[in-house]
């Protein structure tokens, strides 16, 4: 049970949230994609072994979506802006 | 016998400890149960025996050494059941298979049903189970506390038990015997197991594995098979592919031996947890999966006092029994929770990944199927609905089923 | 000396004799003792048996390693596997040994000792399978049922814990664990400097080793400066002390679990604490390490230092006659202080051959023979040590040295336990041969013999250093702490001998709980099990009650000295959490019963129980009515009566738990047209439109209503399982993918309450309660709402249809529910209103050919596959899985869509998940053609119907399909899924 650093209400214990996995953007104009472009979007994920750049949701707190930089070895963890 | 005479002085081997050769036909990397069984049918029964099984650490150090032993078929789709029933029978026979006693106690496996939508769920499941004879069928409560009388039935209680699914066929395994049985025939068979030793990359040319880096050297193979769990990503990214799995935490733990209490393999769905007793008489426990991705071989403690509180509530008598030994394994979900045995847009790379939970009792159907696969290019009629194309072709195999409710 | 108490000394209270009895006898200790104790002093030697062997077994330790007396606690204190070290011992305490019968004296089970040669580790992988026709007549399962029977330790108390478990989050700055002389300087220095402190350990006194050996600090007996230690900590504002408390496993981020034991004495059995620290100080010391000879296991082999604890502590002298063996000078002072409580030492045997000779000098001037260069290579005795075996250097026979206590010093393993479970790397000391802690990676320090610091003096300068550091780190300003004073302490000087060459084939162990012995190891190095976690694996050494505590350095020795290698290059397991055994109430705490999964009822819940309804939860813990029984009503004819009454006249239906959102803001139509596969942009205001949300892979996620109140302001409907996996969805797509858009979430499914008038009458019962609302359905057509009052509460009112028949849904704040329902009963009693349960609600939605999420739309179904095809417009530029549904092979037939069923016996259901066979070509097939998602009664069409999902089901419309064989070979009529009023006209009537 690691500490989530929640931009609004600070450190809290993970129990308080929910994690929305690895932070990927959705392509602007989808319809631009080949089918087989749109499932590699869909379906594969980098599932980095090391710092990953993730979605998390503080759902039994202020429900503030935010995104994190954990290291998937050890559960280092900072707070990441978010993407432009 | 004569052996004990002697004060085992003579007893041989298990497997040989060989050099790295330059070259093999086939590369299996991860010496796990899966790697393990693959080489051996490899061998034995499509006569291709230049092969390595290369192992990071020692084998059967991975999920195959973690895991909670059980051996079931109640799956939710037909291709899942007709799998993972081909392998429970596999099982059955195992020791004798191997000469090596892998321990199968088929001693049935009760599915608690607590909730109306449990209910369906297992009416569907054992009908598509009869499909390929694999009983399951519904019990009373009496039943289960007949079977289990640890089970307090307390019709007051938060989630009652309406009855239970009884699952004949399933039962447990001595996870380390499976391991180290698949070894000893593999090597007998010509295979060279191949330990401490990590691949840290693949080598392509033109569109094709042409062989393996490791800790201990290149090694040439024109097939490569990826029978890893907990890192299948990593080592598939090493040929520049992308894979449809994230690598979370399961958690598992065990008591001190008790005398026998349990004779069943009990599993609480609506709580997540279940647990069967080992020979020895350890309770051994496993429940839901962290809520994140990890390479860390730890999980979080809030996820194992779930589990025991649901576990105190179906058999609160177990108050004073204690946990001895936690642990957990880094387990690799694939998108539709189910496993992917397949070729790849990789020529020559195989991979046999994505198992989740699900591994330990797939270990002989897969290196079966697997073994095939590597030695014709084709996969067996089990296997195909597994294939990672399936996600491209919109052929998903969805073992989790959908939430019911009644609006 | 009184029996094997002292006369004097230890931290007992003489005058509070404490009665207890043991196997079966009654004895008697005192107040202070423990169970182990009180056993030592009332003279019982063996307390238990081994686990394989049945060998019998004492006392080998005084703390937590003890791994022989495994105790059952029986009576009221019903509890299995407790070692006696740490039960304290109270007035009628009852205990067992385990793994014995009858007794630990008599145990008829050691018979598997004569028979020992047939079972070396891992001879259950070999054996037990005969030839294959004998296994095929299950020679293994009745193996494992012998095996099952003799295998285990306690047994399950057959009676509930009468006490109770509590759990409690905790947090501090400093962290100490360890309350010996290094803790407690760790625990001054932090407190001192103001940092907010917490002093964990294990006994229920404080003093650590040095409540078990005598030791002087600051010139003064070492307890009177623990004592005013004590007072000082106990003093501070700052600090807590947790005493009789575990800290059991070290988790991610500086979380360390702590298991206080019954901390009340009175009703509370256990407090497990969650205890955030920001910075940890492990003082947790150290513990001996046993040697290993032939029979080392026999009943009067123990620890040095076991001894010196159990003579100085609790007054209890575990023998007369003691043979000491060690390979290091720490056992001189121990045996020096034993001889002074009065232990004759008949030899101390130093595996050295050139020990400091100041050292030999002191003991010989108490009386001790030093034997250097010598070994003990096995000892005399079944139940009891009756000699040792002494073999010297010069002489070439083996003598026999009459002795009734053997101890064991064998240098010290700092308890690292905690420190590798923070994720810290062990490094092995080349120089003091133990495993000590390496490179942190949480805010983590180890002092004393933690660190392997052996000395005293040194464990106290680095308690004071690192409670200093730790305080430091988080800012605070330290004072110096002056470190006392302690006599210079000799150096260890130890010589890495651990296993004693005997006689040959003599059983020397290395795991004493397990029975696995050096020969064992060695077996399992020659057929391969090299490597240490399959030598361990394969002996099982290490993975017994004590977790490898006493066994697993030793293991490890022999493993390597097998393979012709250093120590370090074998390595070392894991250590796991928990450090000791944490009990499972503890674990769940006050998490039982009700509170282990809330449930969520209506505001009209009360009305429903009055009713009769039986209560279930049919999604997402609401706790809802199934149906309303009358008189002697099962389910079905419960569910049929309620179903017609919609059909045919009045029901009413409690939708309270259905998801409820609004969206307001100025962008709040563009965010929902983008949510939704369905048009939401041109919704008229006060209207209704049915809508569904896709996932992204263009699958059915979740359908619901969408109400438009104002340009800017909607409410949406989700199903009831999925409300809570909706608005994560919906706060998810709009904070992470479109922040730009102008708009808030809010959920507000429980500030509604929300009744369903439906069925033919519904207008008229509707008409005696409503307030400003014309209802005729040209002023309040269908898919509108109106607001007004019903029964005189402000009302929502929605014509939707979940039944196919017309509908009023009526919506009130929910502290309006219970109200607004008794009103409506009463407003419909003349219409024989009756209340509908989610059963007949489902009934009426299958012959309606209504989708349910969860039964037709299971995860793999897009739209079409449901006949909903034309609630998608594809028209919109974008929507949440839009560009999914254009992949080109997933558009490719075969798709399952859902159909009708009509079987062939109208009166007989086809059962629900039934697999489905094309008629031609046989009932049994492995690949079904789909399933039957849903089946019922039809209470309009009076006969069995069914939904499927078929492959190419639209295809099929018209032609007969057969169920398999198990589900009953009923033969079915594929046709349209919507079987009642396919045109709608009763829902707009």
């Amino acid at each position: 049970m690691f500490l989530i650093p929640c931009p609004f209400c600070g450190q809290r214990n993970e129990e308080e949230f929910v994690s929305g996995g690895e932070a990927r953007r959705r392509p602007d104009d989808p319809a631009s994609l080949d089918d087989a472009a749109w499932a590699d979007h869909l379906f594969n994920r980098d599932n980095t072994k090391g710092v990953v750049r993730e979605w998390w949701w503080h759902a039994r707190g202020c429900r503030l979506w935010f995104m994190v930089e954990r290291d998937t070895l050890n559960q280092a963890i900072s707070p990441a802006e978010k993407p432009p | 016998m004569r052996n004990a005479l002697s004060y085992h002085e003579r007893w041989s081997e298990a497997w040989r400890s060989p050099e790295p050769k330059p070259g093999y036909d086939v590369v299996i990397i991860g010496g796990g149960g899966h790697g393990l069984a693959t080489a051996y049918h490899l061998a034995r029964d499509h006569g291709i025996g230049n092969v390595a099984v290369l192992e990071k650490g020692w084998l059967g150090g991975g999920n195959t050494g973690r895991n909670t032993v059980t051996v079931r078929s109640n799956y939710l789709r037909d291709p899942s059941i007709r799998f993972f029933e081909r392998s429970r029978r596999l099982y059955e026979d195992l020791s004798a298979t191997l000469n090596f006693n892998v321990m199968f106690s088929r001693r049935g496996q009760i599915d608690l049903i607590q909730t109306w939508a449990k209910w369906r769920d297992v009416r569907r499941r054992s009908l598509s189970m009869a499909l390929v004879d694999a009983e399951y069928t519904i019990i009373t409560p009496g039943e289960i506390v007949r079977r289990v009388p640890l089970v307090e039935l307390d019709p007051k209680a938060r989630l009652p038990i309406l009855g239970g699914a009884w699952h004949p066929g399933a039962g447990i395994a001595r996870h380390d015997a499976v391991a180290w049985g698949y070894a000893r025939a593999a090597d007998a068979a010509g295979v060279d197991i191949i330990q401490n030793c990590e691949v840290t990359g693949i080598r392509r040319a033109g569109g094709r594995v042409t062989g393996v880096e490791t800790t201990r050297g290149t090694i040439m193979a024109p097939r490569i098979s990826v029978a890893v769990a907990g890192h299948a990503s990593v080592v598939a990214a090493m040929a520049g592919l992308r894979l449809p799995i994230e690598t979370v935490p399961l958690q598992a733990f065990v008591s001190a031996p008790l005398k026998p209490v349990l004779d069943v393999v009990l599993n609480c769905p609506a709580l997540h947890v279940y647990l069967a007793q080992t020979d020895k008489g350890e309770l051994i426990i496993g429940g839901g999966a962290d809520g994140y991705t990890s390479y860390a071989q730890r999980g979080s403690i809030h996820v194992i006092e779930q589990s025991v509180a649901a576990l105190i509530d179906l058999m609160p008598r177990l108050g004073r029994v204690a946990m001895l030994r936690q642990w957990a394994g880094m387990i690799d979900l694939a998108w539709d929770t189910s496993p992917i045995i397949s070729t790849t847009p990789v020529g020559g790379l195989f991979v046999d990944v994505g198992w989740g939970s699900g591994g330990f009792k797939a270990i002989p159907a897969s290196g079966e199927a697997f073994a095939q696969l590597i030695a014709t290019g084709e996969p067996p009629e089990l296997i195909r609905p597994f294939g990672l194309d399936r996600f491209l072709r919109g052929r998903p195999v969805l073992e989790t089923a959908g939430a019911s409710n009644r609006e | 000396m009184s029996g094997w108490r002292l006369a004097e000394g230890g931290r007992i209270d003489r005058t509070r004799p404490v009665g207890f009895r043991f196997d079966g006898r009654s004895y008697s200790g005192f107040a202070g003792d423990t169970l182990a104790s009180a056993l030592l002093a009332a003279g019982v030697r063996v307390v238990g048996r081994s686990f394989k062997y049945h060998r019998p077994r004492g006392l080998i330790a005084a703390g937590v390693e003890e791994c022989n007396a495994i105790v059952q606690l029986v009576g009221s204190e019903d509890a299995p596997n407790l070692p006696a070290t740490l039960v304290p011992l109270r007035p009628g305490l009852e205990a067992t040994s385990v793994n014995c019968w009858p007794s630990a004296a008599f145990d008829l089970g050691a018979i598997n000792d004569r028979l020992a040669r047939l079972l070396p580790a891992g001879f259950y992988y070999k054996t037990f399978m005969g030839p294959a026709w004998a296994h095929s007549l299950g020679i293994w399962p009745i193996c494992e049922w012998l095996i099952r029977r003799a295998a285990g330790l306690g047994r399950v108390p057959a009676k509930l814990d009468p006490r109770r478990y509590q759990k409690r989050y905790d947090h501090c700055d400093v962290l100490v664990v360890g309350a010996g002389p290094a803790g407690l300087m760790a625990a001054l220095a932090a407190g001192r400097a103001g940092a907010r402190t917490v002093l964990v350990d294990e006994r229920s006194e404080a003093g650590g080793a040095l409540l078990e050996a005598p030791k002087e600090v600051d010139g003064k007996p070492a307890l009177d400066w623990v004592r005013q230690c004590v007072t000082e900590l106990d003093g501070m504002p700052n600090l807590r002390r947790y005493a009789h408390a575990t800290a059991f496993g070290y988790y991610d981020h500086n979380l360390v679990g702590v298991l206080e034991h019954e901390p009340d004495g009175t009703t509370l059995r256990a407090r497990l604490r969650k205890l955030r620290a920001r910075q940890v100080v492990l003082a947790t010391g150290a513990l001996e390490r046993p040697l290993v000879f032939a029979d080392n296991d026999r009943p009067g082999v123990m620890l040095a230092s076991a001894a010196l604890a159990y003579a100085h502590r609790f007054g209890a002298m575990p023998g007369r006659r003691a043979v000491v063996v060690a390979n290091n000078s720490s056992a001189y002072d121990t045996a020096i202080h034993l001889a002074r409580l009065g232990l004759e030492i008949v030899a101390l045997v130093d595996l050295r051959a050139q020990p400091p000779s100041k050292l030999v000098t002191d003991a010989q001037a108490q009386g001790i023979a030093v034997r250097t260069g010598a070994v003990v290579c096995g000892v005399e005795g079944g139940t009891g040590v009756s000699a040792a075996l002494v073999r010297s250097p010069h002489s070439s026979g083996i003598e026999r040295v009459p002795c009734d206590l053997v101890l064991m010093a064998g240098g010290w393993t700092p308890t690292v336990h905690l420190f590798s479970q923070s994720g810290g790397r062990l490094r092995w000391d080349d120089r003091q041969h133990c495993l000590v802690p390496g490179a942190a990676v949480q805010p983590v320090r180890s002092a004393g013999a933690a660190g392997g610091s052996f000395d005293l003096g040194r464990a106290l300068a680095e308690g004071a250093a690192s409670g200093t550091a730790a305080a430091s780190a988080l800012g605070f300003s330290p004072e110096p702490v002056a470190v006392p004073v302690v006599p210079d302490a000799r150096p260890l000087d130890l010589a890495p001998i651990w296993e004693v060459p005997g006689r040959p084939h003599g059983r020397a162990f290395v795991d004493f709980p397990n029975d696995v012995t050096a020969a064992d190891i060695r077996l399992a190095q020659r057929e391969g099990y090299r490597s240490v976690e399959h030598a361990k694996r394969y002996t099982t050494g290490g993975m017994a009650i004590d977790q490898g505590k006493t066994g697993n350095l030793n293991l490890i020795d022999v493993l390597a000295r097998a393979r012709g290698e250093a120590t370090a290059a074998v390595g070392t397991t894991t250590y796991r959490p928990p450090y000791t055994p944490v009990s499972f109430g503890a674990l769940a705490g006050q998490d039982t019963g009700a509170l282990i999964l809330p449930w969520r009822e209506t505001p009209m819940t009360p009305w429903h129980v009055a009713a009769g309804a039986v209560m279930y939860e049919a999604a997402a813990t609401w706790r809802r009515p199934g149906y309303y029984p009358r008189g002697s009503e099962g389910l079905e004819e419960a569910t049929a009566r309620e179903a017609r009454a919609v059909r045919t006249g009045l029901g009413i239906y409690d939708s309270s738990p259905l998801g409820k959102f609004e969206i307001r803001g100025p962008d709040a139509a563009a965010f929902l047209d983008r949510i939704y596969c369905t048009r939401v942009r041109d919704l008229r205001e006060g209207r209704i439109r049915y809508g569904l949300m896709l996932r992204e892979d263009g699958r059915l996620f979740d359908d619901g209503t969408i109400l438009r109140f104002a340009p800017d302001h909607f409410f949406i409907t989700s199903t009831t399982g999925n409300a809570d996996a909706v608005y994560a969805w919906l706060e998810r797509w709009h904070q992470c993918e479109w922040p730009k858009l102008k708009l808030w979430i809010t959920p507000v499914t429980t500030r509604w309450a929300n009744a369903v008038l439906c069925g033919p009458r519904a207008r008229d019962a509707l008409a005696h309660v409503a307030e400003g609302i014309e209802l005729d359905t040209k002023a309040f057509p269908f898919l509108s709402m109106r607001e007004g009052h019903i029964a005189g509460l402000p009302a929502r009112v929605m014509r939707v249809s979940f039944t196919g028949e017309l509908s009023f849904e009526i919506n009130v704040p929910a502290r309006h529910g219970m109200e607004l329902w008794q009103r409506l009963m009463d407003a419909g009693h003349d219409l024989g209103i009756t209340p509908v349960g989610s059963e007949a609600n489902h009934v009426l939605r299958v012959e309606k050919g209504y989708i349910s999420v969860g039964h037709e739309a299971d995860g793999m179904a897009v739209p079409d596959d449901l006949g909903l095809g034309r609630l998608v417009d594809m028209d919109k530029a974008d929507f949440v899985g839009k560009r999914s549904l254009g992949m080109a092979a997933w558009r490719a037939a075969p798709r399952r869509q859902m159909v009708g069923l009509l079987p062939e016996d109208s009166r007989s259901l086809l059962p629900e998940g039934a697999p489905i066979m094309p008629e031609e070509r046989g009932r049994d097939l492995l690949d079904p053609i789909g399933f039957v998602t849903a089946s019922c009664m039809g209470p309009a069409l009076d006969r069995a119907l069914s939904i499927a999902l078929l492959e190419d089901g639209r295809r099929r419309i018209g032609t007969t399909v057969c169920l398999s064989s198990h589900a009953g070979g009923q033969r079915a009529r594929v046709v349209d899924p919507v079987f009642y009023d396919p045109r709608g006209a009763r829902l707009r009537a």
